[in-house]
């Protein structure tokens, strides 16, 4: 009980556990449209889009929100035109941007002459240092993805579903897609502190994957998304806690044992229904 | 409104392409009234004018002259590439016209968006998607109820009514991939019911369903019609179109005629439509196998391929 208990006392704790509950809930929900969009390559990328955006934040000492929003976010928009206007494959010019992004990142860090361990942070994600501040910016940037979603739910799943009858009926199906690469370069900025730039995609995706072994209804995949995206970081950060590893990592580790248990016992993939059948036949 | 067209009698046509007698004019501007009347006639729906379109630079229709009356039960047919499905988008307001004037519903395409159920065809659709089929038919909700708003007893009431029309209420919760092809396009067309549209435009909605199905979704449509809808359909299966439906648009490159069922047996029509297609045998004009993709050629349409004259090749 103890164990439970004990790590509560500290404070730093208590916010870590608030940031990633967060974040993982919010990367729950717009993973669950980007998995059913086919953009999971997506969140990869504007993670590491963002990263020169946080770089030159912090050689002009601006808040490394803003130069990670303004690099996603262009990015992404980038990627929605190119795409559109170059006749080329999505996944081309993800693949195009994606790693010249994360290259120019690289570039500014290396003109850094010291050790920077903050940047390093937001590789890797270092959700223990999470301050008092960046906590309520990511709070009040969580309820401007969740209460977009909320507002645009329908809207966002009928041309997910089929683009063009919900255009031929009137939806702005080309605006909401901008609109919602534009909720996932938000969603990655909101998640790079706690997580990092190279595992925000799990989190993004994991919870939406997992679901999708084990609902076939949208409301239900939703929901379970929702759960493993919240409950996870809890689970993440307690085992970070007692084993004093990478809380991060732990955090998608849980995430992928989720995965992993849905695989063997879902209904459509699973160890259960494989004995079954060998059972009836 | 654009430029007034030259009159089409300068197309040497064998037949006469559009039902209504008169001197064609230019279609209303989108500020005029909801339906244009038009020599006392049933109120315009479609009206296009010397309309081109394509993708990129490539052109798939040109100089499209075409006018539905409301209440029109048609049949797009044609060769697979001759611009059925684009034709269907055009005036869903999908795809920018090139040139010329269009007027849907009296607007311009696109203007009167909720008023149009489009259907697209099955090769379109991710059945994998987690949704159910009423989950399906309460979509075709969603543009009227606009964000913020849930569904509420109206909109379960108007699907609970369109998954009733297409005999589909048993099957509502299942997963829609977990359907067969024939209940699926049931649950397509409910969708667009219950959407309580003015315009349908369905793209293949009876290709390669059990002939059950065809003939429910067909009643369905004809019931629509008859109440003043329009119904516009594409299919490349030319028997049906005869069967069910009122009026033909056949369309290659352009609309190459448009009249009643009666259409689709002049040979002179087929050969515009079909050219190297078509085989002649005596008076009897038949169509190649023209990558005919439904399961079973329905009743009454035998498909000839080539190098079996005479014989009619059913599809195992």
């Amino acid at each position: 009980m103890t164990a439970l208990t004990e790590p509560l006392a500290y404070e730093f704790f208590v916010r870590a556990l608030a940031a990633s509950v967060l974040v993982g809930l919010v990367c729950a929900v717009i993973g669950t449209y980007m998995v059913l969009r086919g953009l999971a390559f997506m969140g990869d990328a504007l993670s590491h889009a963002a990263f020169p955006g946080v770089v030159a934040a912090y050689l002009l000492k601006a808040p490394f929100y803003l130069g990670a929003t303004i690099a996603a976010v262009g990015t992404a928009l980038a990627i929605g035109w190119i795409t559109r206007r170059g006749r080329l494959r999505g996944d081309t010019t993800i693949g195009v941007l994606f790693a010249g992004m994360f290259a120019l990142g690289v570039f500014l860090f290396s003109t850094i002459p010291n050790y920077v361990g903050d940047l390093f942070g937001f590789l890797f994600g270092e959700v223990l240092g999470i301050s008092g501040a960046d906590l309520v910016a990511l709070a009040v940037l969580s309820i401007v993805v969740l209460g977009v979603v909320t507002l645009l739910w329908k809207e966002l799943l009928y041309s997910t579903f089929d683009p063009l009858a919900a255009a031929a009926s009137g939806l702005p199906v080309a605006a909401l897609e901008y609109l919602f690469l534009g909720l996932i370069a938000l969603t990655i900025v909101i998640s790079l502190q706690a997580v990092g730039i190279i595992l925000v995609v799990a989190m993004l995706v994991t919870p939406a994957a997992t679901a999708q072994l084990l609902a076939d209804r949208f409301s239900r995949l939703m929901a379970i998304a929702v759960v493993i995206g919240a409950v996870a970081p809890v689970g993440g950060l307690y085992l970070s806690f007692w084993t004093n590893t990478a809380s991060s990592a732990l955090i998608v580790l849980v995430e992928t044992a989720a995965f992993l248990l849905a695989l063997a016992l879902g209904p459509r993939t699973g160890l259960l229904r494989a004995r079954r059948r060998a059972v009836d036949s | 409104m654009t430029s007034p067209r030259p009159a089409p009698d300068q197309h040497p046509e064998p037949v006469r392409l559009v039902g209504h007698g008169g001197e064609p004019v230019a279609p209303p501007a989108p500020s005029h009234q909801h339906h244009a009347g038009h020599g006392g006639g049933p109120p315009l729906s479609i009206w296009l004018v010397d309309v081109s379109v394509g993708y990129e630079d490539r052109p798939v229709l040109e100089d499209v002259d075409l006018r539905l009356p409301a209440g029109s039960l048609t049949a797009v047919v044609g060769p697979n590439g001759g611009g059925k499905s684009t034709l269907l988008k055009l005036i869903a307001g999908l795809l920018e016209p090139w040139g010329g004037t269009i007027s849907v519903l009296g607007g311009r395409p696109g203007e009167h968006a909720r008023a149009i159920a489009y259907v697209p065809q099955a090769e379109a659709v991710d059945w994998s998607f987690p949704v159910a089929a009423g989950d399906v038919v309460m979509m075709g909700r969603y543009p009227r109820l606009g964000p913020l708003r849930r569904p509420g007893a109206r909109d379960h009431a108007a699907v609970a009514n369109a998954l009733e029309l297409v005999g589909m209420t048993a099957h509502a919760r299942r997963q829609i991939g977990a359907l067969s092809g024939g209940q699926r396009r049931r649950v397509f067309l409910a969708r667009a019911l219950a959407s309580q549209p003015d315009l349908y435009l369905l793209d293949e909605p009876v290709t390669g369903v059990d002939n059950a199905t065809q003939e429910d979704l067909m009643a369905v449509l004809d019931a629509e019609a008859r109440s003043g809808k329009t119904v516009i359909a594409s299919t490349h299966d030319l028997a049906s179109a005869a069967q069910h439906f009122r009026s033909i648009v056949a369309v290659n490159g352009t609309v190459v005629a448009q009249g009643d069922a009666s259409l689709v047996l002049n040979s002179d029509v087929l050969l515009r439509t079909y050219g190297g297609h078509l085989l002649f045998v005596g008076e009897r004009a038949m169509l190649l196998d023209d990558a005919h993709h439904h399961d079973e050629a329905p009743a009454g349409e035998v498909h000839h391929h080539e190098g079996t004259p005479g014989r009619g090749a059913r599809r195992p």
